[in-house]
C-alpha cells in the first residue's frame, strides 16, 4: 500500500536520526582508526582520497579498496553494512553517468557485446574499462569518505579541519549547523507525529501538500525565532563576532606511526599505479 | 504596589528605574517597571507566562535596551553604547550571566566540552586556564564523563547541568535564572536547589524568574512579582508574597479549584506547579 507524504516523511527523518545514531556509536567503539588523533585520520584519508583520483592501474585501484574494507574491519565497523551503504546508492548516481560511457558511440574500441548491427550499437572492451575504473574510482572514494566520518565523531571531526586552516568562523557555524540540524528534524518529526495522530484514514493529496507546507513554514519560524535566541545566548557568555576556540587534541607516537604510514601507501599506490 | 520595602542602604547591583520595553513597538512587555537589587541578594521574579519575566532577565543581561526609563549595573546605564566598549563588556560579561530557559537554546556547541569552554574562551582567558576552568566546571556538576557528547543526545537533567557549567566556567558574581526547573524531574530540581543555595552562601546574586511557588522560599530572601499587564504589582519576602492569595489569583499565579470528597464540594487555591495551599471554601 502506497504511504502517504506524512509517513514517507517520517519514516525519512526516523531513518537519519537511526543513521547519526549509529555513526555515533561505531564512533565510540574500541576500534583501531577510533584511538587516532582525527587529525591523522583527516591527513591520511585526504591522502589516500588523492592517490584513488591518480592511480591509473586497476590491480592497484582494487587494492585501495581492499585497503579501506581493511581498516573498516579493524576499527570494528559492521562490514555488511558499511559496503551496502555505499553501493546501494552508488549506483544511482555514477551508474547513470558511466552507463553511455560502456558504448561504442562513447568509448569506441573492440566490441565485448554487439547489440545491434542496424545501427551498430556495441559495449565495448574500453568502454567496460572506463566504466569499471569510474564506478571502482567513485566507490572507494565514497568508501573512504563514509569510514572516516563512521569512525570520527563529527564534532571532532569538524575541529580536526583546523589543521587544513579552515576559517574558525567557518567551523563554528558548521558545527552550531550540525547540531540545529538534529534539533530541527526531532521538531519537524514530533509535528509529523503530532499531526499523523489525528489524521483518521487516508488524508487528500491536497491536504498532504497542505501539511507538508504548513510544517515547512513553522519549522522556518522557528529556525528563525532560535537563530535570535542563540545569537543572543552567545552574546551573553561574551561573543563579539570574533569566535575563538581551542581544540584538547596530543599527537602520541603511535599517532605519527598511523600517520606516516597511511601516507606511505598512498604514495607508493601513485607511485605503482602511475601511467 | 503591596508591599514595597527595597534594601535602600547597601548600595545597588541593578537598578530598573521606570523602565517601558516593546518587541513590536505597539504591545508593552514591561511597563513602567521598577527595581532595586544589591549584591549577594537572592531574588525571585515571579510572575504567570508571557508577564515579562524574561524580557526582564534579558534587559538586565543588557541584550535588550528599554525603550525608556533605565537600567543601571553598579551605576552605569546599560545601552549599546556602553557595550560597544571592550573594558566595560568584557567585565559586564565576565562578571553577569544568564541561563536560558531553553537548554537547546543555551547549547549551542557541538560538544559539551566545547560548550563550557565558549565563554572563558570568547572573554580572552589564556588557554591553558580555559583548560582548568572547564575541568572544574565539569567536576563541580559531576558532568565529566559527558565532556566529549553532543548536547542533544543529553537528557532534560544533564542539558540543565551542562548549561549551568557553560556560565560556572566564567565564575559569574551575578546568577539570572530563566525559569531553571522547567521540564526537570524532582531529583534534578532538588539537586539545582542545593546548587544555588551553596553557590549563594559565597556571596554570588541569583536573580530567578519562574512561576514554580513551590521553590520560592527556598531560593530566595525577597520576590517580586509582575502581574499580567506587565507591571510589578508586589514585592517582599517569600513569606508575605505566599500568603497573599488574593495578590497570587490577581496574578494569574495561583487559581481556584474546586473538586468533591464524597457530598462534600470544596474549593482552595492551586498553584500552578503543585502550591499546596488549601482552604475549604464550603
Amino acid at each position: 500500500m502506497a504511504r502517504s507524504v506524512v509517513e514517507r516523511t517520517l519514516a525519512g527523518v526516523t531513518e537519519s536520526l537511526e543513521q547519526s545514531l549509529f555513526a555515533e556509536e561505531i564512533a565510540r567503539e574500541p576500534g583501531a582508526l577510533q584511538s587516532l588523533d582525527p587529525r591523522v585520520k583527516l591527513i591520511g584519508f585526504l591522502a589516500l582520497l588523492l592517490a584513488v583520483s591518480f592511480v591509473h592501474n586497476l590491480w592497484v585501484l582494487v587494492s585501495l579498496y581492499c585497503l579501506t574494507l581493511i581498516l573498516a574491519w579493524i576499527s570494528r565497523v559492521p562490514l555488511d553494512r558499511f559496503v551496502k551503504r555505499v553501493w546501494l546508492a552508488l549506483p544511482f548516481f555514477t551508474g547513470m553517468v558511466a552507463i553511455p560511457v560502456l558504448f561504442n558511440f562513447v568509448t569506441p574500441g573492440n566490441p565485448l557485446l554487439v547489440l545491434s548491427n542496424s545501427p551498430y550499437i556495441a559495449i565495448t572492451e574500453q568502454g567496460a574499462r572506463a566504466a569499471a575504473f569510474l564506478i571502482l574510482r567513485v566507490g572507494t572514494s565514497v568508501s573512504l569518505a563514509v569510514l572516516l566520518v563512521l569512525v570520527t565523531p563529527w564534532a571532532t571531526l569538524l575541529r580536526a579541519l583546523n589543521v587544513l586552516k579552515v576559517p574558525t568562523l567557518f567551523l563554528l557555524v558548521l558545527g552550531m549547523t550540525y547540531r540545529y540540524i538534529y534539533l530541527l528534524l526531532r521538531t519537524s518529526s514530533d509535528m509529523f507525529l503530532a499531526r499523523q495522530s489525528r489524521v483518521v484514514g487516508r488524508m487528500k493529496a491536497a491536504d498532504q501538500r497542505r501539511v507538508v507546507t504548513n510544517t515547512m513554514g513553522n519549522l522556518l519560524g522557528k529556525s528563525y525565532d532560535m537563530s535570535q535566541e542563540v545569537y543572543f545566548a552567545m552574546l551573553s557568555r561574551g561573543y563579539r563576532g570574533r569566535p575563538r576556540t581551542l581544540d584538547q587534541f596530543q599527537m602520541k607516537p603511535r599517532d605519527w606511526a598511523w600517520a606516516a604510514g597511511l601516507v606511505t601507501l598512498a604514495v607508493v599506490a601513485v607511485i605503482l599505479g602511475g601511467r | 504596589m503591596v508591599g514595597m520595602r527595597q534594601n535602600g542602604s547597601a548600595p545597588a547591583l541593578f537598578e530598573v528605574d521606570n523602565v517601558h520595553f516593546s518587541y513590536d513597538g505597539r504591545q508593552p512587555a514591561l511597563d513602567g517597571v521598577s527595581l532595586r537589587i544589591t549584591a549577594g541578594e537572592k531574588i525571585a521574579i515571579l510572575g504567570s507566562n508571557g508577564s515579562g519575566k524574561s524580557t526582564l532577565l534579558k534587559l538586565l543581561d543588557g541584550l535588550y535596551f528599554p525603550t525608556s526609563g533605565a537600567v543601571r549595573y553598579r551605576g552605569t546605564p546599560l545601552s549599546e553604547t556602553v557595550f560597544n566598549s571592550d573594558d566595560f563588556s568584557f567585565a559586564f560579561r565576565r562578571a553577569v550571566s544568564l541561563v536560558f530557559q531553553d537548554t537547546d537554546v543555551q547549547l549551542f556547541s557541538p560538544t559539551v566540552w566545547e560548550e563550557v569552554a565558549f565563554a572563558p574562551l570568547q572573554l580572552d582567558i589564556p588557554d591553558d586556564e580555559v583548560r582548568a576552568r572547564v575541568a572544574k566546571a565539569l567536576a563541580t556538576l559531576r558532568i565529566e564523563h559527558l565532556a566529549e557528547r553532543t548536547p542533544h543526545r543529553l537528557s532534560g537533567g544533564e542539558k540543565r547541568r551542562v548549561a549551568l557549567a557553560s556560565v560556572l566556567s566564567l565564575g559569574p558574581d551575578v546568577w539570572l535564572l530563566d525559569e531553571p526547573t522547567t521540564g526537570l524531574d524532582p531529583r534534578s530540581q532538588s539537586w539545582l536547589i542545593d546548587f544555588i543555595l551553596e553557590r549563594s552562601t559565597v556571596g554570588e546574586t541569583f536573580i530567578t524568574a519562574t512561576h514554580d511557588l513551590d521553590i520560592v522560599s527556598i531560593i530566595a530572601d525577597r520576590v517580586y512579582v509582575f502581574d499580567e499587564t506587565h507591571k510589578i504589582v508586589a514585592e517582599g519576602t517569600p513569606a508575605e508574597i505566599l500568603s497573599n492569595h488574593a495578590l497570587l489569583l490577581q496574578c494569574n499565579l495561583i487559581h481556584e479549584h474546586s473538586h468533591r470528597h464524597g457530598e462534600l464540594v470544596h474549593s482552595h487555591p492551586h498553584g500552578h506547579e503543585g502550591h499546596a495551599a488549601h482552604e475549604h471554601a464550603a
